[in-house]
């Protein structure tokens, strides 16, 4: 798939490369930082893709952390997958290192040489669970030393057992099974007040902690999974979309709709569905309205109300109103409500903090800041961010979805064991309202 | 028969030892003797502590090659760590001293029989990664024995070593019946022994040149086993297989149904490629399906998938690749995403090349019942920051009108009333490009005209690029009425005629003869006569005099004005679009290259893939260029030697070696540059240079795909076919 992957700063300079075919001469990747260049200064035009060829090779990179994880071929490959392929390569690297940067690939560039040998072999990807790999591929090598030839490390059988992603012999005293469901909410608002787009991204998360093979059973009120699809009188919900950690057995899905599974040992998320939420969402759960009037040359005069359109009993929390003002706005001065305003100039917002909103309430607050006399047309212009707003509301779920039972049987050891069940739902990456 | 090889091993290794150890002792101080020291400490931990150094200079890009009989002292060792660094090194440079490999080749057929199953599936990992041609050798026994490994780690390890073997020597792996054993893997118990079987024959058939070795056949009974197997892999495992069903071609509507409601699962799977490695199998395999019905339920199930491709919680170049195939589907099955307009609505977080191709996706979806919504986001896109978005949300407007006649005058208010908010040139020349388009997709409607002249009559002082001030002449001598102060303004353009550019000099003719042909009196014969005595006599431009000639002698010449007036004032067709799609013969190629490079570049593969890339890569090329590049550093680092060896005792015959190695070295590189056709060198502009011709050819094909595009030169109508045939020029590099 890949002939080479390289380690690159923000530059393009290699850090830390893996030649695993040999097809293209190990030079080739000193070209990235002109090639890269080059694309950079096309950015205006809108020219940037993910993507270079060059003299028949091909350069597909992603971007993380100022780093560019780049991969070259030569063929017509599966482009998709290569991409997935890096970016699985962060997620891993993540885990391992915590957060993966130019400093972390210095530190770690032995562990490195070992994961990049472990997850692709001639350019064919092979290994990249992380719970997997971190049986055999361990941090801390000193230990090996120390082990006696009798522990010698194996490759763990789930390598390549049909469950590649549970090892046997786990045990748990208390066998105890966490189920989040989280609900992220996008939500694209209008100056109005108007929905103009609305998502529900929702996941199903489990921390397990089980002994032996377990075997698990989910129960939800999906409507597409507990009744055909004629039948919309039942109250369930219908799921777009849904997409399932590779424990499930999707064919069983697919016929029976019963999800069923052998989950890995800690926390994995089980399955992610998204419903386009025009049926439960046609207004915001939280809702911003805010008048921003300039004065030109002197100063800015801010109101914004928020208000809970959610269920008197329920409480959102946490909220943040992060309001965006022109950059070269100060002298700030706020009156809120209730909650506290913070000036970040840095950023060039206003945050407004709620730490607990009851379900129906309203709140106002009210800014003003001072403008420099002299300004610069371009940089008003510029300015169209759109107000972002961070919530989450525990207890709660937008779609109503519900988990009717987890079903836990283990065929040896039969022992008993316990499923907990939360909900939250809160406020996704772009949860937006547009500013007039 | 292991010993007497052993033996005759160790042999071969003390004599070579020796003499490459008085080859290679270099410098006595710095960094590599201090390493050199460490390699050979005594104490364990000194001994890997120093190899982890080598590796870490080695990652710096330094040159320790040098050091390569050190460190393979250290090859034989319990610590796994250890030697999987000393394996590391040996793989880095076993091509500069392809002699000394021979060494550790002991230690590697020892180590394949090792009780530990990650130990044998490393060493025979490494041995197949040493590029040597010794090696093959060496090789046979332990890929025999671990094919057969009952360890499946081991077995799927050593399927992707014999596809190391035939890159290094096809003969010989044929020979050994390496071939049959792989493709007996391919019905091993362990889907993931199956899926490297897969990979490695699929490598194999990419590199082999002869063309009478089959190197495998996918088959009923093959694919009925995948269909299997499919369940039980890892993602990467499931992509190769459905990379094989979607090889595999049959007629047989029984297997089609069956393939299919196999991988309809898989489109529910987390990895995006899998999913859209999923649809392209299902998509591969439809048309086989005689009922029109069951394909179009199919069809449906793919929609949702298809979003899901664009979900935000993947990664944006993952989502590129997504919309990039997304439009090729589009093209082929418009009705598949009629619905779901929104999810490619804009995110403020986007990066800016995502953002340009959702709203190619959107124009794409416009239809009757989501223009509303549509047109309000996309003016929304038109106020942001990024020029290039907001041109493209400008010229979105546009498409939205020419493919809906009952959009026009919203759109076109729509135009207004951001020229209106915002202004600025940017706006104002998209705008008049755009509205321009409108007309053409409209001709002679005379509601619109009277809507859209008034705006770009408001403008016009401050249109100052060439293409929108071709599209305000075009319409100058297409609607004069509608213009007010219409002899004011022509006279400006003659006056400014001489500073223009050809285009705008041409554009410029043709609107005055088709005015002067159009108007029964003579107010405007002496710009004519301006016009046409500049052209002829003061422009440099062969084409604008050829024209102004031409123009003048039908003129002048005998013919009744009837004739001239059919000649100049004939009308052109209507466009029909400003979308581009794609060539029907393309299209079919890149539906069928689905997921890979090409359908990101929307191009197909054989123009820009080297076919002989697939082959073994020519060798002589990739020495040279690593021949190249070594002699560099070699001049570097003697050049670095010398400096040290003036302060070094024996540095004298030393020194006298480099300068020697140098000059050498020096004509070497002479050779290298001054012989006339250096391969790597010539060859790269001229594959360069066909990959456009065979670019150009395809764009030839183009143009009558778009039957809007007029026919005749001169008019500003040819800027807007033009831009977008331009436009997937560009896209192609």
């Amino acid at each position: 798939m890949a002939s080479q992957i390289h380690f690159l700063d923000i530059k393009g300079k290699s850090l830390l490369s893996r030649d695993y075919k040999g097809d293209i001469p190990s030079n080739t990747i000193e070209k990235f930082p002109l090639l890269l260049l080059e694309l950079e200064n096309s950015i205006e035009e809108g020219e940037y893709k993910p993507f270079i060829n060059n003299q028949g090779i091909n350069y597909v990179f992603i971007n993380h952390n100022n780093l560019y994880i780049c991969a070259l071929t030569r063929k017509n490959e599966n482009i998709m997958a290569i991409i997935m392929f890096l970016s699985k390569l962060v997620e891993v690297m993540t885990q391992y290192f915590k957060s993966l940067e130019e400093e972390s690939i210095r530190d770690n560039f032995v562990i490195i040489y070992e994961l990049l040998d472990e997850m692709m072999d001639f350019g064919i990807p092979q290994i990249t669970d992380t719970k997997i790999l971190k049986e055999y591929i361990t941090q801390d090598y000193y230990s090996l030393i120390k082990s006696s030839p009798q522990h010698l490390l194996t490759p763990p059988n789930a390598v390549t057992n049909a469950v590649s992603w549970r090892k046997d012999g786990i045990f748990y005293k208390k066998n105890e099974a966490f189920l989040d469901v989280i609900e992220s909410i996008n939500m694209l608002i209008n100056a109005n007040g108007q929905v103009l787009n609305s998502e529900i991204l929702g996941e199903v998360k489990i921390k397990s902690h089980l002994s032996g093979m377990p075997d698990l059973r989910l129960g939800l009120n999906d409507k597409g999974i507990f009744t055909s699809e004629g039948d919309t009188s039942g109250k369930g919900i219908e799921m777009e979309d849904i997409k399932f950690h590779q424990c499930v057995r999707l064919s069983k899905f697919e016929n029976e709709k019963i999800i069923t599974f052998i989950p890995p040992d800690g926390e994995f998320t089980l399955m992610s569905y998204r419903l386009s939420s025009a049926q439960f969402l046609m207004k915001p759960l939280l809702l911003v309205n805010c008048r921003m009037k300039v004065h030109k040359h002197s100063r800015i005069e801010i109101v914004c109300s928020i208000k809970a359109q959610i269920k008197k009993k329920s409480t959102a929390n946490n909220v943040e109103v992060i309001i965006p003002i022109p950059e070269d706005a100060d002298t700030p001065k706020f009156n809120p409500e209730y909650g506290s305003v913070k000036w970040i100039p840095e950023k060039s917002c206003l945050v407004w903090k709620l730490k607990t909103f009851p379900g129906g309430k309203q709140f106002t607050m009210s800014a003003e800041l001072g403008l420099p006399a002299v300004v610069d047309s371009e940089k008003a212009i510029a300015n169209n961010k759109p107000i972002k707003v961070n919530f989450s509301i525990p207890y709660f779920t937008t779609s109503g979805i519900q988990v009717r039972y987890l079903r836990i049987n283990e065929p040896k050891l039969q022992y008993q064991s316990y499923p907990w069940v939360r909900y939250i739902t809160q406020s996704g990456e772009d949860y937006t309202v547009r500013m007039k | 028969m292991s010993n007497t090889l052993n033996a005759n091993l160790n042999k071969v290794n003390s004599i070579l030892e020796r003499k490459l150890r008085s080859f290679l002792s270099g410098p006595k101080k710095g960094e590599t003797f201090e390493l050199r020291n460490g390699l050979v400490s005594q104490y364990k931990h000194e001994r890997k502590d120093s190899i982890q150094r080598v590796i870490q200079a080695m990652t710096l890009g330094k040159d320790v090659s040098s050091l390569f009989p050190d460190v393979l002292k250290n090859i034989a060792t319990y610590d796994l760590q250890q030697k999987k660094l000393v394996y590391l090194y040996l793989m880095n440079y076993a091509k500069t001293h392809p002699e000394l490999c021979i060494l550790a080749v002991n230690t590697f057929v020892q180590d394949t029989e090792d009780p530990n199953p990650l130990i044998r599936a490393l060493a025979i990992r490494t041995m197949g990664c040493i590029r040597v041609d010794k090696m093959v050798d060496y090789m046979e026994i332990p890929l025999q024995r671990t094919l057969k490994d009952e360890n499946p780690y081991v077995r799927k390890t050593a399927a992707v070593c014999v596809a190391k073997l035939f890159d290094l020597n096809p003969q010989i792996c044929i020979e050994f019946g390496f071939l049959e054993q792989l493709q007996e893997l391919i019905k091993d118990s362990n889907p993931m022994v199956v899926v490297n079987a897969l990979n490695a024959l699929y490598e194999i058939k990419d590199m082999n040149t002869d063309e009478n070795l089959v190197v495998f056949e996918i088959n009923h009974e093959i694919i009925q086993n995948l269909v299997l197997c499919l369940n039980e892999c890892t993602e990467w495992g499931r992509i190769t297989i459905l990379t094989t069903l979607n090889d595999y071609t049959t007629s047989d509507v029984e297997q089609v149904n069956h393939i299919i409601e196999r991988v309809i699962p898989q489109l529910q799977h987390v990895n995006p490629s899998v999913v859209l490695s999923s649809i392209k199998v299902i998509l591969h395999h439809l048309e086989i399906i005689p009922s029109q019905q069951q394909r179009d339920g199919i069809l449906k199930k793919l929609s949702a998938p298809l979003v899901s491709l664009v979900n935000s919680s993947s990664i944006p170049e993952a989502q590129y690749v997504g919309l990039k195939n997304i439009r090729i589907i589009l093209e082929k099955y418009p009705q598949i995403l009629s619905k779901e307009l929104r999810i490619f609505f804009l995110k403020y977080s986007d990066p800016l090349y995502l953002k340009l191709e959702k709203l190619e996706i959107m124009i794409r979806l416009a239809n009757e019942s989501n223009s509303t919504i549509l047109l309000s986001e996309l003016k929304e896109y038109a106020m942001e920051f990024e020029p290039s978005l907001v041109s493209k949300a400008i010229k979105s407007i546009g498409s939205v009108a020419i493919q809906l006649s009952n959009c026009v005058v919203k759109s076109v208010t729509l135009l207004n009333e951001i020229i209106e908010q915002r202004g600025g040139d940017l706006i104002i020349n998209e705008s008049i490009i755009v509205l321009t388009n409108i007309l053409r997709r409209y001709p002679r409607k005379n509601d619109f005209i009277t809507l859209i002249i008034p705006i770009i009559s408001n403008h016009i002082e401050e249109l100052d690029r060439n293409d929108s001030l071709s599209s305000y002449i075009y319409l100058l001598g297409e609607y004069p009425k509608y213009f007010s102060n219409l002899h004011d303004k022509l006279t400006k353009l003659v006056e400014q005629f001489l500073s223009f550019d050809p285009i705008l000099q041409l554009n410029t003719l043709t609107t005055i003869v088709k005015i002067n042909l159009q108007s029964t009196g003579t107010q405007f014969s002496s710009l004519l006569q301006q016009v046409l005595e500049m052209s002829t006599k003061e422009c440099e431009n062969a084409d604008v005099r050829d024209k102004a000639y031409i123009y003048w002698r039908l003129l002048s010449s005998s013919s009744s004005v009837e004739v001239q007036k059919r000649i100049v004032l004939s009308k052109i067709p209507a466009i029909k679009t400003t979308i581009s799609s794609f060539n029907p013969i393309i299209l079919e190629t890149l539906m069928s290259e689905l997921s890979t490079l090409s359908s990101v570049y929307h191009k197909p593969a054989k123009t820009f893939i080297d076919a002989s890339a697939y082959s073994r890569t020519p060798k002589t090329n990739e020495k040279l260029e690593d021949l190249k590049t070594k002699a560099k550093k070699e001049i570097i680092n003697n050049v670095k030697n010398e400096n040290l060896l003036d302060f070094d005792d024996d540095g004298n015959e030393n020194g006298v070696g480099s300068e020697e190695g140098v000059n050498s070295l020096l004509d070497e590189l002479n050779d290298l540059f001054m012989a006339q056709p250096p391969p790597t060198q010539s060859e790269a502009p001229q594959q360069g240079q066909s990959q456009t011709n065979d670019i150009l050819s395809l764009f030839n094909t183009i143009p009558t795909t778009t039957p809007g595009k007029p026919s005749f030169t001169g008019s500003s109508t040819t800027t807007n076919t033009g831009s977008t045939v331009n436009n997937d020029l560009l896209d192609l590099f």
